[in-house]
């Protein structure tokens, strides 16, 4: 079983990882096989499968973060994650699933502060043997998390995960 | 109107003055002379309105529209516009419905955009009441003519419009029949706001100079395909064009692999290329289709990502991009799981397209101050013809004369 103040404890780590900047350490939150998408309420209510982000490995993660480093041109940006706590929906001894609303503000070089996402993450977190790395020590990893965005709109563009 | 606000220089179509990005008096002839005047609207997908009642409510330019298949099978659009006070009629993004009704006062339209029903038409206890001499049928929405063109609804406002395919013309429909060729399935939609004018997008869509310029991902990562093919078509209107590569080689899979090998100089690679793991489903070998069509309408094979994209203004300097993402209705599991993964290529966060949400915004801020000067449009001359290279700005110019043709400016 995965306690909840586990949950808090990830989820903290997860959002100060975005939001310091350490996004190539953010693939650590993750299972080699697992699903990660970014989506909105619409298309999860009418099971629409895309996502604006779609990645069925850890390898796509660290793929993304490298396009975002050497290949993608876009402002300077900043984060803010603001975390719910997680509402735990189902705990079985093979996974957690877990929903935790999030409230994330975008930071431009030029200081427009916006918020650019709310919603709230669907989690399926299971136990990880891997050896603590620098970013993740809770001996859990996503297997599953999808972020459901409440609004259907995207402003300019996504580039640093949610 | 004696003073002209917007001053082109010349006939030529290589200068555009700045001044057309954020004027408001352009803005609101747009409005008449483009979105209301003699052209086709793509309204929505023919599989978003499988049973009679299905509808969606959509916009051209910035009107909103009710778009919806009837009894009889035929799909209908009107304007979202009670014809009472003005209130939006319908105000859910889609739904099924017998028939519409305003919430204001409950004055309702049939399917077809016809009012059918005042409420208290009578009056209360023989009190009020509309006049004897009110006639229902004189009043309603206005009404679009609607076509369907490969599963894709358009819809005009204009009677003078010609026919879809006269509009597009032979070259664009075969474009688009070899892309629609069988039915779809949506498996996602969304919406990114653009911080600029619609046409810098429209142009962005046409403008085959930028792309291996602006999106790095390709030679980033090393991807990019020898021997390329392409070429650009632009339709005698200017308006419509295909911007088309053809890998000539397509054992990708391998070429892929070779490439897999970490390269000498130490250049990063992708460490899952299954993203790019597509497979052949064209015969004629091309891997890449950008289809635009006047005023605002996208339709995109990026390999085997399939989308459509639907461009709004709303207001001078900022423009909702709908994107619909689609496969086709007999796709496999594992055809599907492909469209999925490459459509991290386009879309608000696409590895692609990304660059294009914000590259808008930068002309819409780079030019404030700038109402007397002009963009240069010039590389590859000043036609407007169809091109084999496609460092050229041939379609941005054809978008023009296009505009300035409808315009009348």
């Amino acid at each position: 079983m995965i306690d909840l103040m586990t949950l808090c404890a990830f989820n903290a780590a997860y959002a100060m990882t975005i939001d310091s900047d350490a996004l190539e350490e953010w693939p650590e939150y993750f299972s080699e096989d697992t699903h990660y998408r970014i989506t909105h309420i619409e298309n999860e209510n009418e099971n629409l499968p895309a996502g604006i982000v779609y990645a069925d490995s850890r390898n796509m993660l660290i793929d993304r973060i490298a396009a975002l480093r050497l290949a993608n041109i876009y402002e300077r940006q900043r984060y803010r994650h603001i975390l719910g706590i997680p509402a735990i929906v189902q705990q079985n001894s093979e996974a957690t699933y877990a929903h935790t609303p999030f409230m994330v503000a975008r930071i431009m070089a030029t200081g427009q502060t916006d918020v650019f996402a709310t919603g709230f993450y669907k989690d399926k977190f299971v136990k990880s043997d891997a050896p603590a790395s620098k970013a993740n020590s809770f001996g859990i990893v996503l297997k599953e998390r999808i972020a459901v965005c409440d609004s259907t709109v995207t402003d300019t563009l996504l580039a640093l995960p949610l | 109107m004696d003073t002209q606000r917007i001053h082109w220089k010349s006939d030529s179509l290589t200068r555009i003055p700045y001044s057309i990005y954020n004027d408001v008096e352009i803005a609101e002839q747009e409005k008449l002379d483009i979105f209301h005047g003699k052209t086709w609207n793509f309204l929505c997908l023919e599989a978003d309105l499988q049973d009679a009642g299905d509808y969606r409510t959509t916009h051209v330019g910035e009107t909103p529209v009710v778009v919806v298949k009837d009894q009889d099978q035929q799909i209908y659009a009107f304007e979202n516009r009670c014809a009472h006070r003005g209130a939006l009629i319908a105000l859910e993004k889609s739904g099924k419905d017998a028939n519409f009704q305003c919430v204001y006062h409950a004055w309702s339209y049939n399917r077809q955009g016809d009012l059918t029903g005042v409420a208290f038409a009578k009056g209360v206890k023989g009190q009020g009441g509309m006049p004897a001499s009110f006639c229902k049928e004189e009043h309603g929405p206005r009404k679009l003519r609607v076509s369907v063109f490969c599963g894709l609804v358009f819809g005009t406002f204009s009677e003078e419009t010609p026919d879809i395919e006269i509009y597009l013309g032979p070259e664009i429909c075969a474009r688009i029949q070899r892309v629609l060729h069988k039915p779809i399935q949506v498996i996602g939609r969304f919406t990114q706001a653009l911080p600029n004018n619609w046409k810098l997008y429209v142009e962005n869509v046409k403008d085959s100079y930028h792309a291996s310029l602006l999106h790095m991902f390709f030679t980033t990562f090393k991807l990019n395909r020898l021997s390329q093919k392409g070429g650009v078509i632009v339709d005698p209107t200017g308006g419509h064009h295909v911007s088309y590569s053809i890998v000539e080689n397509d054992s990708a899979d391998n070429s892929y692999k070779d490439q897999a090998i970490r390269a000498d100089n130490d250049q990063y690679l992708l460490k899952d290329r299954s993203l790019l793991a597509g497979f052949k489903e064209y015969d004629d070998g091309i891997t890449l289709q950008i289809l635009s069509m006047f005023p605002g309408f996208v339709l995109q094979q990026i390999q085997n990502c399939l989308a459509v994209r639907q461009v709004l203004p709303k207001g001078v300097g900022r423009t909702e991009l709908n994107w619909t993402y689609f496969g086709y209705a007999d796709d496999t599991p594992e055809q599907r799981k492909t469209r999925l993964k490459q459509s991290n290529l386009i879309g608000p966060a696409g590895f692609i397209s990304m660059e294009d949400g914000a590259v808008g915004g930068f002309v819409q801020r780079g030019i404030q101050g700038a109402q007397d000067h002009q963009a240069v449009v010039e590389m590859g001359g000043d036609h407007t013809g169809s091109s084999e290279g496609r460092a050229t700005e041939t379609s941005v110019r054809g978008f023009w004369k296009a505009y300035r043709s409808h315009m009348k400016i």
